[in-house]
């Protein structure tokens, strides 16, 4: 009885006894949901355009901030590294295509997926090898990121929030937006998006794979290098981002592996989720209950509805 | 060519009836209000142009899609849908417009999966496997073994069923789907693909199979030639609606149906 | 020349069916048999049996759970170090409550904890398909590994959270602890893991051996051929999870001697993926190649240190060893995605007509 009590009623009472922590807690929610959008962002890219499921995007976040800070560290100035690491990730994302992607194309798509294995395998050790394993600092403030914070009074309390975490969900919502144009819009986003239909297809019409691939690839790791930033500034870069960054696979079951908006939507939907269920139920199980419950949430989702929030009804023909 | 009004096999019953059927797809009606029978022991054919709602009407009678309206009425039992296990179970085996075989599996594994439903022996007499798993295995090996020598495939019994050449491969799903030993076979299209000995081997096969095991067989079929020689009756489907119901003479003489086809024969 | 079927006629179909039909396949496999029970322990090594052969047979047994459903049965999985945890710690609670029990009918008993562990996780799999089956696998993970930490009866409520594995005896001889020696725990893992792959191959070859396969290629027309799809998918979890978690059990009790939560996370699961890859999906030979090459890399790669001189610290061994892997995942898609298994039968074939090239 007393279970049942803490359970369904006293985490409510508690968050009405203090809504500023309840406001506190919501925007913790949103800013690790917003990068986690950001990272389901890079997985919807390369999805969207090639069909692959690109499983290393979280290390190539992780991999783009150590370059960056790595580079700055051997006394490049900061936006000088910041242009360099973006020219490592053009080259990575051409390196991926003409090694990996080429060489299997028309391969079903489980194929490619398992490949992505073994790319995060070979980052993981290239990275920690080049950059070695400890955490670093990121150069938030030699990129002009806004350090502190505000402190909002209201509800009777206050609630604080980090000036990088605002400039974070600023940026992720200009991405976004740019994204979602450019693929809706522009010839290169439909040529992309008959890419992801079809390789042959594509093909058989003029479009060339190896400019498409490149391209989008690029623009994950981008992607990954805005998120490495912004991810870096709040907690430092290390290789445990990488594990971190597997929540993004809830946050495309949530919200579809091909949506864009699907990825904000999910990521704050998961990262809300999260911090809630940790603040207010996570002291009746043992603390640490984030490490899973972003994934037990996307399960509940695919039971009720199993091709996720936006995702389209698969209907199958025999 | 068979006489269509002098049958070899009596012609009894209604084995199953759809009545009143519809489907739809989102928008697309695939079936309006279809109503028909197929007796026990007849050759039925069901045609009509493409996207008339033929194999939508075979998947209806599998279980695998369900009618929004309508009833299915299968060896006496109504309902207002069927499972595709219990369609199983009941006795319906069919074959596929596109090849729905077991890639990963040889031919003889493929016929063997055939007879799961007749197969008994339980997990721990599987992990063993000596005893009465082996004996199950083997009686069911003879049987399949008798399907493979009626289909002419022993050669290929070995082979994984993605390297068969098309024509090969549809006389394998036959052979699954014989396996089974149903009473009613539906057949997707069985001859398309094949150049006109295949179609005379496949033809021959469907008769011996309604002849010797008193199957019933309902199929789906494009080429006019088959369809006049092998059926005792035939319904024709357009836009999913059904436009005519009768014997092959009736048929061939329907103005409906010649408008709905332009009547070619192969 | 020497690998010819030529000659043998088989007259029965239960001879058709056996395990090992062609003559030269029954000769090899009593050969290899006997190698490993006799010459092995007499001729190798303690070095080489405890950090190269049984750790390898371990491993081959999670790969071919692992292999059961995923490559059998088509069901992604990214839950198997969790499983082989389930395993492992079930295993050390039974030793705890029920010390006077054989050691070993409590490690067979603890797969049957994993078993539960797996049907559970795997009911899902109704309504779940493909990727987002791997996604609600990785709960599983991650789930059993925060419960391997945050539950303290688990380990006994050791401050470390780790466990530590009581000394056992069978027929006087010691089997797990300190006192047991090299060979006797190479010994009794080498004859579960050959039982349980020849159960393996039993139920594969039958009827639940067709099923999953069928269920694997083309699930809807299994449906209508009259397969249950549920039962036979959670099947799949069971056997599978059963497998993984004697394999985790064995992986604590006779060879690590200890374990903490970090021996069953994310890392794990991934490794025995990798080794099922490598190895060839589908193939229970290929479990073995799968888990001998992965594990073996990092002592080849240690090898060729030594023998080119070369100044490297172990910490940049490893960084090579994940980068080689994942070349080798890469590669072996590109270049033969059924794996090791099918190079090995390729090489079969070639034998079947050597000396000749055709």
């Amino acid at each position: 009885m007393h279970l049942l009590y803490q359970i369904f009623i006293d985490p409510f009472v508690q968050m009405g006894a203090a809504p500023d922590l309840l406001v506190q807690t919501l925007w913790e929610g949103l800013v690790a949901g917003v990068l986690y959008a950001l990272i389901a962002l890079g997985f919807v890219l390369i999805f969207k355009a090639s069909g692959v499921f690109n499983f290393a995007q979280g290390i190539m976040v992780v991999f783009s901030a150590l370059t960056l800070v790595g580079l700055y560290a051997h006394g490049v100035p900061a936006f000088l590294a910041l242009a360099l690491t973006v020219g490592v990730m053009f080259v990575l994302a051409l390196a991926v295509e003409r090694l990996v992607l080429r060489p299997l194309v028309n391969q079903a798509e489980i194929i490619l997926f398992m490949a992505t294995f073994g790319l995060t395998y070979f980052l993981i050790g290239f990275g920690e090898m080049i950059f070695g394993g400890d955490p670093k600092v990121m150069i938030a403030d030699q990129l002009l990121l806004p350090g502190g914070s505000y402190t909002v009074k209201m509800l009777g309390g206050f609630v604080q929030m980090q000036k990088i975490d605002i400039a974070a969900a600023i940026i992720a919502s200009l991405m976004v937006a740019s994204l979602a144009v450019f693929f809706q819009k522009t010839r290169i986003g439909r040529a992309l998006r008959a890419v992801a239909d079809s390789h042959r297809a594509a093909l058989s019409v003029g479009i060339s794979l190896e400019y498409i691939w490149v391209t989008v690839w690029f623009a994950a790791g981008i992607v990954a290098l805005a998120t490495g930033i912004m991810w870096g500034a709040r907690s430092n870069v290390s290789f445990a981002l990488e594990i971190i960054a597997l929540k993004a696979l809830p946050v495309l079951i949530l919200g579809g592996f091909t949506s864009i908006p699907g990825a904000i939507i999910g990521g704050v939907i998961i990262g809300v989720g999260e911090k809630i269920g940790e603040f207010y139920w996570g002291p009746l199980f043992g603390s640490g209950i984030e490490s899973w419950l972003a994934y037990v949430i996307a399960l509940v989702f695919l039971l009720f509805r199993p091709q996720g929030l936006f995702g389209e009804r698969i209907i199958e023909r025999i | 060519m068979r006489a269509p009004s002098s049958p070899d096999v009596a012609v009894g019953d209604v084995l199953l009836s759809v009545q009143n059927v519809s489907l739809t797809f989102g928008g697309v009606k695939a079936v309006s209000d279809v109503s028909f029978d197929i007796r026990k022991g007849e050759i039925r054919a069901i045609i009509g142009p493409n996207g008339a709602g033929k194999t939508s009407m075979l998947n209806i009678i599998n279980g695998f899609y369900h009618p929004q309206h309508g009833r299915i009425n299968f060896k006496g039992e109504t309902r207002a849908k069927m499972r595709p296990h219990d369609a199983a179970y009941g006795g319906i085996a069919r074959t596929f417009q596109n090849v729905a075989l077991f890639r990963g599996m040889t031919v003889l594994d493929n016929i063997m999966a055939g007879r799961t439903l007749k197969m008994h022996k339980n997990f721990f007499w599987q992990l063993l496997r000596f005893g009465p798993a082996m004996t199950e295995e083997v009686e069911h090996r003879h049987k399949v073994e008798q399907i493979i020598d009626f289909l002419k495939i022993q050669e290929i019994r070995r082979t994984p069923v993605g390297r068969l050449p098309y024509g090969l491969q549809k006389r394998v799903e036959l052979g699954r789907a014989l396996a089974m030993e149903p009473d009613l076979l539906l057949l997707d299209e069985p001859m398309a693909g094949m150049n006109m000995e295949e179609k005379e081997d496949m033809s021959r096969f469907v008769l011996d199979v309604n002849d010797h095991f008193g199957t019933t067989v309902a199929l789906i079929e494009h080429d006019m030639g088959v369809v006049m020689d092998l059926s005792d009756r035939v319904v024709v489907l357009d836009h999913g609606i059904k436009i005519a119901d009768g014997t092959p003479d009736e048929i061939m003489d329907n103005q409906g149906v010649i408008d709905a086809y332009l009547g070619v024969a192969h | 020349m020497f690998y010819r079927e030529a000659g043998q006629y088989k007259t029965s179909y239960r001879a058709d069916q056996a395990l090992f039909p062609i003559l030269q396949d029954q000769i090899g496999i009593v050969l290899i048999l006997l190698a490993a029970f006799i010459l092995v322990p007499l001729f190798a090594s303690d070095f080489v049996i405890d950090s190269i052969l049984t750790p390898i047979l371990i491993f081959s047994l999670a790969a071919i759970g692992l292999n059961l459903l995923t490559g059998y049965t088509g069901l992604l999985s990214l839950g198997t170090g969790g499983f082989m945890g389930v395993g492992a710690f079930a295993c050390y609670k039974l030793s705890t409550y029920f010390p006077g029990i054989n050691i070993i009918v409590l490690i067979i008993c603890s797969g049957f904890f994993a078993a539960a562990a797996g049907v559970i996780f795997g009911m899902p799999s109704l309504r779940i398909k493909g990727f987002y089956l791997a996604v609600a696998t990785l709960a599983s993970q991650f789930f059993l590994s925060w419960c391997f930490i945050r539950i303290p009866w688990l380990y006994n409520y050791n401050v470390s959270a780790s466990i530590e594995v009581p000394a056992r005896t069978l027929f006087g001889i010691s089997i797990t602890g300190p006192n047991a020696t090299a060979v006797t725990r190479y010994i009794i893992v080498l004859t579960i893991v050959s039982v349980m792959t020849w159960l393996a191959s039993n139920l594969l070859r039958g009827r639940i051996g067709r099923t999953w396969m069928a269920v694997r290629d083309m699930d809807i027309a299994a449906e209508l051929i009259g397969i249950k799809l549920y039962p036979t998918k959670l099947l799949a979890f069971a056997v599978s999870s059963f497998y993984c978690g004697v394999a985790g059990a064995l992986l604590v009790f006779l060879w690590l001697g200890n374990a903490e939560s970090e021996s069953f996370s994310i890392n794990q699961s991934f490794l025995v993926l990798f080794m099922v890859i490598i190895g060839g999906l589908g193939s229970l030979t290929g479990s073995f190649f799968g888990a001998a090459l992965i594990f073996g890399l990092p002592i080849m790669l240690r090898m060729i240190r030594a023998a080119l001189d070369l100044p490297m610290t172990s910490a940049t061994l490893e960084h090579i060893n994940f980068m080689v892997l994942g070349i080798l995942i890469i590669l072996f898609l590109i270049a033969e995605p059924n794996g090791l298994a099918r190079l090995w039968q390729i090489g079969k074939q070639k034998l079947r007509v050597w000396p000749f090239p055709y």
